[in-house]
């Protein structure tokens, strides 16, 4: 095998070596540990960067752990949809990362950069694996990092959260378990390709334990995405940590949606007899009720990360109407906003960080405050972060709004998903122009501004730096939406991807 | 009675205790309903290799009758998780009630809840 054959597989190996690193030379040496935390961030970007290029071709690469042969032993899959999320999760971390040295919000924990790392495996090792069992332990290794980075900074808030936050996803996890042990009972695989082929055997008397093996899965992801109803975990936790961190989350709920667009159309697809799609009608409804619950907290939130959060939740149901399409037109707009409402989601978070670090004891509640310093610049940022959240043009979020709304015109029920998205993005303008409003243009106690602390510019770097990514992604919108119609496509094939994973031995 | 009925209903009353006590207001008691649950779940993936006696997992000479090894593979994984992350729930729950003085998953005090569960903070409770 050729060097540049285990490329694949790098994503998951260099954050799982900079972690140990970062941790052992940190105690010393902070700096060496945030520069070795960069530096593997800068490399899992790069790795993504040539990945992504080398699948835009349309073969669908694999590589076999230990050259185990594909259905006994643990496989990576490297296609379109795969490199995408690489890249965006490298893209992502970078800038969380930015943020949090400048805004020195790594400094108030030890393990900041290594668990930033482990967190960053989990991600990218969910991304790429090929087998469910795999998938739930690289979703036990992100999570589990993402618990010490939830509780980064501490405080009772941030407990008090953490163990909602922690309570849920065991019980989260132990569902996963149970439906794995269902399937795995059934078929006698963990490879997802293999699965896929196997369950149209499955005989009649057993069809009926498919389909709770189905439904429990697909709602396992629905926690993980926070769809409604399994969403109450999630404003508050994003709401209260560390807002580097949240940035950083806004990729945790796509990683649900990620797993359903791989493992419906692959296992539960056209051939799985009774079981055939048979989490897509429930799909549909509850995402526009997510939309709706987002938006609407979007509306009544009194905090700006609290806005945040819930913004994050109303994008994942904007996300889920398109998916619950299962058409490659609909899967495909579905990417692009999926890329667009993860950046989109991080800068109004770190956005939020720069107004609570200008105001003091106002924090980013929507209350009129004294006149704090780089009003303006922060404004401009807020109105862009806003602007992007809620899809008005010019910036992405309207591009990848209108994809979907064309691309759900054949679905049946078009209707409802286009009242629900049309009328989720006036409810969301009003929420942050109201929040706005009340932040950068009313003005009390002008007396108390001696008091607000100066802060350095520097800290809105990074969400201008994804500003400024979300315009490019709007400016270059032609070849990434071609890009993600290809990976639609190739998501939605799954016997392409099982003669990929499986054929050859 | 038959193993299969002594295994399905044993996860069945686990899950059945797991779930009421998952839902309980305190940690403790969440603590321990999770512990269950996760005895349930680790007990019903190791059944779903079908349950045998008497044969070996790994290759033997003159065996022609095995047990499914992988089950018993998922099952260590999972136990060695579910035990790090119910480990780590205790933690939190001690670290929350210490900081927050509550031992309640919504950090909420419920009245009428003062005379059950330890007191730390020696003295009455406002």
């Amino acid at each position: 095998m050729s060097i540049a054959s285990h490329f694949a597989i790098a994503p998951v190996v260099i954050p799982a070596l900079a972690a140990p690193f970062a941790l052992l030379v940190m105690r010393r040496r902070r700096w060496l540990g945030v520069g070795i935390s960069f530096a593997s961030c800068a490399a899992m970007l790069a790795v993504a960067l040539l990945l992504l290029r080398a699948a835009s071709d349309g073969t669908i690469r694999t590589y076999e752990l230990g050259e185990w042969p594909a259905p006994f032993g643990i496989v990576l899959v490297v296609d379109r949809l795969a490199a995408i999320m690489l890249t965006l999760a490298a893209t992502l971390s970078l800038i969380a990362l930015l943020h949090a040295v400048i805004a020195r919000s790594d400094r108030k924990g030890w393990h900041f950069h290594p668990m930033f790392q482990f967190q960053l495996m989990g991600l990218n090792g969910a991304f790429l694996t090929g087998d469910l069992f795999n998938l739930f332990v690289f979703f036990e290794v992100l999570l589990i990092a993402s618990y010490g980075l939830m509780l980064h900074g501490q405080g009772p808030a941030r407990l008090k959260a953490g163990v909602q936050y922690v309570i849920v996803n065991i019980v989260g996890s132990s569902l996963f378990l149970i439906a794995l042990g269902l399937l795995y009972a059934l078929t006698g695989t963990l490879n997802m390709a293999d699965m896929g082929l196997r369950v149209a055997e499955i005989p009649i008397a057993d069809q009926g334990l498919l389909r709770v093996a189905a439904l429990l899965l697909a709602s396992v992801f629905a926690l993980k995405a926070a769809i409604v109803p399994l969403h109450l975990w999630l404003p508050r936790t994003y709401a209260v940590s560390t807002p580097a961190v949240a940035a950083l989350f806004a990729i945790m709920t796509k990683v649900g949606v990620y797993a359903m667009i791989r493992v419906i159309p692959q296992i539960f697809g056209d051939d799985a007899g009774a079981a055939a799609w048979v989490p897509a009608p429930y799909l549909l409804p509850a995402a526009m009720l997510t939309a709706i619950v987002g938006f609407g907290g979007v509306f009544v939130a009194r905090e700006l990360s609290e806005q945040a959060a819930y913004a994050v939740i109303g994008s994942t149901g904007t996300l889920m109407i398109a998916v619950a399409g299962w058409q490659p037109d609909t899967l495909g707009a579905a990417i692009y906003y999926l890329v667009h409402s993860t950046l989109a989601g991080a800068t109004l978070f770190l956005v939020a960080d720069a107004v609570a670090r200008r105001r003091a004891s106002y924090a980013d509640r929507a209350t009129p405050g004294p006149l704090f310093q780089d009003r303006q610049l922060v404004a401009v940022l807020f109105m862009g972060a806003a602007i992007a959240a809620t899809g008005l043009p010019p910036l992405s979020g309207f591009i990848g709004k209108l994809l979907i709304l064309r691309s759900v015109a054949d679905v049946p029920s078009w209707g409802w998903a286009w009242g629900t998205i049309l009328g989720t993005t006036l409810i969301g303008v009003i929420g942050f122009a109201r929040t706005g409003s009340a932040i950068f243009w009313n003005e009390t106690e002008a007396s108390a501004r001696a008091q607000l602390p100066q802060v350095s510019r520097a800290d809105l770097l990074a969400p201008a730096i994804a500003l400024a990514l979300l315009a490019a992604l709007s400016i270059g919108a032609g070849p990434v939406t071609d890009y993600g119609h290809a990976a639609a496509r190739q998501a939605l094939d799954s016997a392409s991807t099982a003669r990929a994973v499986l054929g050859g031995h | 009675m038959t193993l299969e009925f002594l295994l399905a209903s044993a996860i069945g009353v686990l899950v059945a205790g797991g779930i009421y006590l998952s839902l309980r207001a305190r940690t403790f008691q969440v603590v321990l309903g999770l512990t269950l649950f996760s005895y349930a779940v680790n007990l019903f993936l190791f059944a779903s290799g079908r349950l045998t006696i008497n044969r070996p997992p790994i290759l033997q000479k003159g065996v022609t009758e095995y047990a499914d090894p992988l089950p018993q593979a998922l099952v260590l994984t999972a136990i060695v998780i579910t035990f790090g992350m119910t480990a780590l729930a205790v933690v939190l729950s001690l670290r929350s009630f210490l900081e927050t003085g509550s031992d309640q998953v919504d950090g909420n005090e419920c009245a009428g809840d003062e005379d059950e569960g330890p007191d730390l903070n020696a003295g009455p409770r406002a």
